[in-house]
């Protein structure tokens, strides 16, 4: 790798490491937060005929993960277009 | 027409569908064999990933799981769809970047060492089997319920068909094929969902429909737990297991879902790295369309079931409750002698039904192995999909639907699986390890060969399951995750992880696990039983085991790649090569 390329992959790397964390930490709180840690509380709320934390187990959690993976699709197609490694 | 006429028919039209595209996309070269050709577009691939994933066990037992366990059936819900999540961002874009055909691809080039890539074999093996072989059962389960014939020429008819696409087409034949099977099994399972969540709660959309109202001005959920309450099971939204467990179950699935071989080397089949991304967003979304619908069949089943048989005279009860009895998967037994059925909280048998071959006095099978308890029913989890559109009267051709759907779903996997098993003997073992020089035809010719002795193999255990394979298949996934997750992931994030460490992790965590499933759920044979739940370690059930091997697994492969020395220079040119996602070519085997 040149040291420019190099360089570009170094940055590059960090921000994919900083999506990846936020984005992985909003897995974690719909899931096992909303959906397992704190569905006790969150079943104090109604949400329709469902419990929140029941919801949010059986449902929400699933509509979450699949926002995610889009949202990731669309910030790293704009990331490897900014460090030039789109193709 | 009748229900039998109708499931011939769509089981026949379907079949033909899938000869047809076997014939259409025959492999010419090794990489069509395994990887396609690496051209398959990230919608296809979406399909043909959910698909391979959504196995038998999703599509006919899961609703039935969820609907008996209430809260508790959530560890399936978000383990198998929240593992795509893990997928689609630490593993799918960078694997594909490596360009290689197989997972111990990765894993012997990354850690520049054969050991580890025979280790890799060996968990891919033990993981696939497993699993291919509840798949076999599972097809011959479907052809006995609704086509009247033996289970094992069930499993011997679902052999011969995946024979011809996975034979003949490798990976190419299944892609498309398990595009085609996506279709099948998302109609046939969304079908009855929208007549029943329509004639339960005016809502013909099944998510909707489940935290809708029924007649009464109730909400249906609060309608089920004052059902439950009062026939003394555990509230439906509020479950049984301890929050530890839940947890643990439901990373070890999720870990486990993003380790499987089968739905990885899916990846390798797109041109591009962006595809690959794209095309496990795709994948999750077509799934979660089953996914969000099997929580509303199993509210609807389950409180459908209780309003047709409790407190009901068994003289009066629907055709399809006596159906079911013929089957051998409800049974009744009458044991306070008033004719009606009491389904409370209990067991009503000790296990399975174990008919005498006689009538009672209201023309019920008598069983010899009822309990003191008091609930006098015994329904077997599997039937509630199968059953439920007789259940809610709904026509012929949906009944109909759903068998040829349950074979979809089961074949599309089972294909998926087999083409690993011959992937991991025909390339990671023939020709990387035992005979470097081989031709790609010969490479394709083993292939061939291996695909056709693995199906044999899965064959077999469909015909004469292991009594522990039902127990093992869940535990496929603990495998998964105790073994590959934590490989793969280090040896892409983590630069300094070596040969030592990660061989040494690998094999710690898949020995631990394989202990722990056999102290605690399956016991080895003749040797010792499985020890209780008080037993647990710090309250871990088997099923959610796999989280704790994982972190031992990663614990150890950090602790020895930092006694040890680094890996070499261009290992670590490798992992900086595969973070950057141009220049990813076609998947080769170079």
């Amino acid at each position: 790798m040149t040291d420019d390329k190099q360089k570009r992959a170094k940055a590059y790397w960090k921000e994919n490491i900083k999506y990846l964390a936020i984005l992985l930490s909003i897995w974690f709180v719909v899931s096992y937060g909303c959906g397992i840690l704190f569905r006790e509380e969150l079943n104090q709320f109604r949400l329709g005929g469902f419990k929140l934390g029941f919801w949010f187990a059986q449902q929400g959690s699933i509509y979450v993960f699949v926002i995610l993976i889009f949202v990731y699709v669309r910030l790293m197609n704009k990331l490897d277009k900014k460090y030039g490694f789109d193709e | 027409m009748s229900v039998q006429t109708w499931t011939w028919i769509l089981v026949g039209v379907t079949f033909a569908l899938y000869f047809g595209i076997a014939i259409w996309a025959r492999a010419g070269s090794t990489k069509e064999f395994y990887v396609a050709g690496g051209g398959v577009s990230p919608l296809a691939n979406g399909m043909a990933t959910a698909a391979d994933w959504m196995s038998a066990a999703s599509f006919i037992s899961m609703a039935g799981l969820i609907s008996f366990m209430g809260y508790d059936g959530s560890v399936f819900l978000m383990g198998w769809t929240g593992g795509y999540v893990l997928l689609a961002l630490l593993l799918a874009p960078y694997l594909r970047k490596f360009g290689k055909f197989t997972v111990p691809d990765f894993i012997g080039d990354r850690y520049y060492s054969n050991t580890a890539r025979t280790v890799a074999v060996i968990c891919a093996l033990i993981v696939s089997f497993t699993y291919v072989a509840g798949q076999m059962r599972g097809v011959g389960i479907v052809f006995s319920q609704f086509l009247q014939v033996d289970i094992n020429v069930g499993v011997i008819i679902g052999m011969s068909v995946v024979l011809i696409f996975a034979f003949l087409g490798g990976m190419k034949g299944i892609t498309y094929t398990q595009v085609a099977q996506y279709c099948v099994l998302i109609f046939a399972f969304m079908v009855p969902a929208f007549f029943i969540s329509m004639q339960m709660t005016g809502n013909i959309i099944p998510q909707i429909g489940m935290g809708g109202e029924v007649e009464s001005g109730t909400f249906l959920l609060d309608k089920l737990d004052a059902l439950h309450t009062e026939l003394g099971f555990n509230e439906y939204t509020s479950g049984t297991k301890s929050t530890w467990d839940v947890f643990a179950i439901t990373l070890a699935l999720m870990v486990g879902t993003a380790g499987l071989p089968h739905v990885i080397v899916r990846f390798f089949t797109v041109p591009k790295v962006k595809d690959a991304r794209k095309s496990a967003g795709l994948a999750l979304l077509f799934i979660a369309i089953l996914y969000t619908t099997a929580p509303a069949i199993a509210v609807f089943s389950r409180t459908n079931l209780i309003e047709t048989v409790s407190n009901k005279e068994y003289e009066q009860i629907p055709e399809w409750f006596k159906n079911w009895e013929n089957t051998g998967l409800i049974a009744w037994s009458d044991k306070n002698g008033d004719g009606k059925i009491q389904y409370v909280a209990g067991d009503a048998l000790t296990g399975k039904p174990e008919y005498t071959e006689q009538r009672g006095t209201y023309g019920e099978r008598l069983v010899s192995n009822a309990t003191m308890q008091k609930n006098e029913l015994y329904v077997d989890r599997d039937i509630m999909v199968l059953a439920n559109p007789e259940i809610a009267n709904l026509p012929n051709w949906v009944i109909a639907l759903v068998a040829a759907g349950g074979l979809a779903a089961a074949l599309s996997t089972a294909a998926g699986l087999l083409l690993v098993i011959s992937t991991s003997i025909s390339h990671d073992l023939i020709k990387k390890q035992l005979k470097p020089d081989i031709s790609d035809k010969g490479e394709l010719l083993a292939a061939r060969i291996s695909i056709f002795v693995a199906i044999i193999i899965a064959g077999l255990f469909g015909i004469y399951p292991p009594g522990f394979v039902a127990a093992v298949v869940a535990l496929a996934f603990g495998l998964a995750a105790a073994s590959f997750f934590p490989a793969i992931i280090l040896g892409i994030f983590d630069k300094r992880m070596n040969k030592q460490g990660a061989v040494a992790g690998m094999i710690v965590g898949i020995v631990l696990m394989l202990f722990y499933m056999i102290r605690y759920k399956t016991g080895l044979i003749g040797v010792m039983e499985p020890l209780p739940k008080s037993e647990w370690w710090f309250g871990t059930s088997p099923e959610g085991f796999g989280t704790i091997a994982m972190t031992v697994n990663v614990v150890v492969s950090i602790v020895v790649s930092r006694l040890t020395a680094a890996p070499p220079k261009e290992v670590q040119e490798l992992v900086e090569n595969i973070r950057i996602p141009s220049g990813a070519g076609e998947a080769s085997s170079h």
